[in-house]
């Protein structure tokens, strides 16, 4: 029997990365992947006869570029060029649309020769703003207990590139941190469009409305991010979200992982305080010196280790993690691609986005609190196939949205209540583009119940974890333990429930390898 | 002008004054209690009304060193646990090894939180294999409940529902015997076993906190006057007497043991960083077992041990001269301050001057010589203040043969 260094549990692209990055580093890694093929909520699937399309994540706007360095994934397949970059959409039932162009709005057109001007500012102040937290995503959080050189010096850069700020921005940037979206926007923009398109991201994936505090920081965690080098970009990778991770296979692969897919891990075994191997679900056990779990980290604290071997305020602290999902996915197979009013060629294959104003957004998300799912949702809508057509039949059309709100505790139960959400759904879009609703071949709607169920992601949610204030940098997944290493010796966390957070990023998996190699293990 | 224009009675004018009351719970006891009660010097244990004194301190501690003392221990928290895991959840819980607990014993533990710090000590009762009764001085119902999760387990908080009494001294064998608890010679130390008692059953135990030959009897609420009437009936040509708290906690000082909040601040009640104390620093480093299983604070405990970051150690002291040396300054070569008196009282069994204190390490550990404390006695209203020398000893400062003797010597 081969022997391993590191057992990775969970094919996803951070489990890959974590894996990838530590057999490059001269480990012998074996992933261990629950589902038939790797990739987990960043796989390309077949929905519909013919019809394929990203099934949980679609749109690629943080892939780390120091994931793609050190992995080397354009040698593996990953092509990101400046071209692909695709522009946001605010789509308009009464009127043309108003368009951002490039990374993230470099150019705003469908708005006043004013509003553009004051966009410019707006933009430059944001990129400048999530500019200072970007580092902390390529880092461990910092470690209030203590330290190294290395790491303080880090933060001190941060405390640095601030001061670089000029003392005005420097106190607005303060200022502005914990706000809310709304009140932001409304502070420097008058279109309301253009605020609904930024209150709709500074929400995304997140229990928050545009009017809850702090919901600002969505917004910077989504321009931290960046795709071939610039700020903000964004792009559907050519053979969907799969195309990514299986260049990230590739990578681990060529470096010497072994990858096996259905196989289920039952249980971390731990003796005397250190994990020291799995049992899969078959019974088999396999032994390593460092287990890196790159599932949720409440699933993995929680059912794979079990409390016995955990300290109670552990626990309490893993338990109080929230992750009930909000947002639901929408796969459609139409028959032909459908035509949103006022949308040029080029607007049709960029992100539309239906979230008419902050007020439409914030109604939106009032319900999710009370167990309810929004009657007018908002939504991230793409149709692959336009600039990928090995995505769907010839002449046919795949849409592919992300969808809010959707609480994962529904009140009534998703069974009773996704065919009344489709059905919302299905309204809100024919308002959008007359005559959708007839070109539906078939509909696939993931609830967040369906997005536990089939994806292994507690709560269904795609950060496996809230990713607001008290659950970022050193409170995620729990404060005292962000650091990728847990209190069990020898078991590492790599997935979007560490630092820094979710989407396609790899970010948590890169940190933790990193980490894995620094501390030996 | 404003004075009253009439005087109500102090009656009248306490009732006229109710806010000012102190409202503190009974015990199942509290009628006997409150009959015996010459001094009215109550205070407030966890909530309930205990006597520091019922009728003279002194005397009280003589009946647990001469005679047979009865203590009402009811305010002590009290938690049942039982179920199929009820073993591997103490196990997780608490220092000791409970898989070496037999049914029928019982043993002194302590537990930790997360950090290493001690939450609490206690008394751990396993009456059966499937069922325990875990005795605190503070509470810790959340704390159970949350490390009772994924173990098969029943918390459950009995505290006002079980009635407790400490019957200690030598005679305290002959009251029980006499009082018709057949088999009750049986019970060797930190033995229980369930005796019949007025239509219920009475769990009787050969523990203490008096190192002095004794039981702890604990009875549904219900039956605790009929026990109690008991007792006092039996005992009464051997000496029984009711006492409170002081005279323990003299009997408790001389046997060496320690009082959370007391003795040390527990972890949840600490407000300073500096005063949470791992088990090694107040002597409870014994009750640590490496080799079992998983427990809270483990990983914590190891480390400070592996970096030597255990900073603080409890020590017995005697302290040269008479006057005890309550809450003194201990001293290092006189003038380095390095901890600090809890417990002292002239101990009249060990006829030495005794002492319980903390000192920062390496002091009290490595460091045991030039050890002073400095004791401000008043003396006619004046203050003199004694440097006197200090020796770190073993813990107990007496040692009863008839503590452990079996079968209990009948006095």
């Amino acid at each position: 029997m081969t022997s391993f260094d590191a057992i990775v549990i969970g094919g996803g692209h951070n489990g890959l990365v974590a894996a990838a990055t530590l057999a490059k580093a001269g480990r012998k890694v074996l992933v261990l992947e629950a589902a038939s093929e790797v990739g987990g909520a960043a796989r390309t699937k077949d929905f519909a006869p013919g019809f394929r399309v990203s099934s949980i994540a679609h749109v690629l706007t943080r892939l780390h570029p120091d994931v793609v360095k050190t992995l080397e994934l354009e040698k593996h397949g990953l092509q990101i060029a400046r071209g692909d970059f695709m522009p946001s959409v605010a789509l308009s039932k009464d009127g043309p649309p108003l368009v951002l162009h490039g990374a993230y709005g470099e150019v705003l057109t469908g708005s006043t020769p004013s509003e553009q001007s004051v966009w410019k500012e707006l933009r430059a102040q944001l990129m400048r703003y999530a500019g200072i937290l970007k580092p902390f995503l390529s880092r461990r959080p910092p470690d209030l207990a203590g330290m190294s050189l290395a790491e303080t010096a880090a933060l001190g850069q941060t405390a640095l590139a601030l001061k670089k700020l000029g003392k005005e921005d420097m106190r607005d940037f303060l200022r502005v941190l914990l706000m809310n979206v709304a009140d932001l926007l409304d502070e420097q923009l008058a279109d309301i469009r253009l605020k609904g398109l930024l209150a709709f991201d500074a929400t995304l994936g997140s229990h928050l409305g545009p009017r809850s505090p702090t919901s600002l920081l969505g917004l910077y965690y989504r321009l931290a991010g960046e795709t071939g080098g610039a700020a903000g970009a964004q792009m559907l990778p050519k053979g969907g979200m799969g195309a990514v991770v299986a260049a990230i296979r590739a990578a681990g692969e060529k470096a010497g992982v072994t990858i096996r897919t259905a196989a289920p891990v039952a249980k971390i075994i731990v003796e005397k305080g250190r994990a020291v191997g799995v049992a899969l679900d078959s019974g088999e056990v396999l032994r390593a010196r460092t287990i890196v779990s790159a599932i949720n980290p409440a699933a993995t604290m929680l059912d794979l280790v079990g409390p016995r071997e955990i300290d109670t305020g552990f626990i309490r602290k893993v338990k109080n993690i929230r992750m009930k999902g909000d947002a639901a996915k929408l796969h459609l197979a139409l028959d032909r691609p459908p035509q949103f009013s006022g949308v040029d060629a080029a607007g049709h294959k960029g992100r539309l986005v239906i979230a008419p104003s902050p007020d439409h957004v914030e109604r939106a998300f009032n319900p999710s609190k009370y167990g309810e799912f929004s009657p007018e949702p908002v939504m991230e809508i793409t149709l692959p196939s336009l600039s990928d057509p090995s995505l769907a039949p010839s002449g046919a059309c795949v849409l592919s949205a992300v969808v809010q709100y959707a609480p994962y505790a529904l009140k009534e139960g998703w069974d009773a209540g996704k065919p009344k959400f489709l059905k919302a759904i299905m309204a809100q879009l024919e308002s959008y583009a007359p005559g959708i609703g007839n070109s539906v071949l078939h509909a696939e709607l993931l609830t967040p119940a369906d997005i536990e169920a089939n994806y292994r992601m507690p709560g269904g949610h795609w950060h496996h974890g809230e990713l607001q204030a008290d659950q970022m940098l050193m409170s995620r997944p729990v404060s005292g333990w962000s650091g990728y290493n847990t209190p069990i010796d020898g078991l590492f966390l790599a997935g979007a429930g560490s630092h820094p957070g979710g989407g396609v990023s790899g970010a948590p998996g890169l940190n933790a390898a990193r980490r894995i190699i620094a501390m030996k293990g | 002008m404003n004075h009253q224009p009439t005087l109500k009675s102090s009656k009248a004018r306490t009732a006229a004054q109710s806010h000012f009351r102190t409202l503190r719970l009974g015990t199942p006891f509290q009628p006997h209690i409150d009959a015996l009660a010459k001094t009215q010097d109550w205070y407030n244990w966890a909530g309930y009304r205990a006597p520091h004194s019922l009728w003279d301190e002194e005397l009280e501690y003589f009946a647990i060193r001469s005679q047979a003392a009865l203590f009402d221990i009811s305010p002590m928290t009290k938690y049942r646990i039982e179920g199929p895991d009820a073993e591997a959840f103490l196990d997780r819980v608490t220092l000791r090894d409970v898989t070496k607990l037999k049914p029928g014993r019982v043993h002194y533990t302590a537990w930790c939180d997360d950090e290493g710090f001690v939450l609490d000590d206690g008394t751990l009762f396993r009456l059966s294999p499937t069922r325990f009764r875990l005795c605190s001085q503070e509470r810790h119902l959340p704390w159970l409940l949350d490390s009772a999760i994924g173990f098969n387990v029943v918390i459950e908080e009995e505290t006002e529902t079980v009635a407790g009494l400490a019957l200690q001294g030598p005679t305290s064998f002959a009251v029980l015997r006499d009082a018709g608890f057949a088999g009750v010679e049986k019970l060797k130390v930190f033995d229980l076993a369930e005796f019949p008692h007025d239509g219920g059953t009475v769990t009787i135990s050969r523990t203490g906190f008096t190192g002095d030959l004794g039981y702890e009897l604990f009875v549904p609420a219900e039956k605790a006057l009929s026990l109690w009437d008991r007792l006092m009936t039996s005992g009464e040509l051997r000496g029984i007497r009711a006492i409170g708290y002081t005279a323990l906690n003299r009997a408790r000082l001389e046997a060496g043991l320690i009082v959370a909040n007391a003795d040390f601040t527990t972890a949840e009640h600490a407000i300073r960083a500096d005063r949470l104390r791992m088990p090694d620093e107040i002597g409870l480093g014994f009750m640590v077992d490496l080799e079992k299983g998983h427990f809270n604070g483990r990983r914590a405990i190891l480390g400070a041990r592996a970096k030597r970051k255990l900073r603080y150690v409890l020590v017995g002291l005697e302290i040269e001269g008479n006057i005890p040396a309550e809450h003194a300054i201990v001293y290092h070569k006189k003038h380095q301050e390095v901890g600090l008196v809890s417990a002292a009282m002239w101990s009249p069994m060990a006829k030495r001057n005794i002492a319980i204190a903390s000192l920062a390490r390496p002091y009290g550990d490595t460091m045991v010589e030039d050890l002073w404390v400095e004791i401000y006695t008043m003396r006619e209203l004046q203050y003199q203040k004694l440097m006197k020398r200090a020796k770190v000893v073993a813990r107990p400062f007496i040692k009863l043969d008839r503590r452990t003797a079996n079968p209990p010597a009948d006095f």
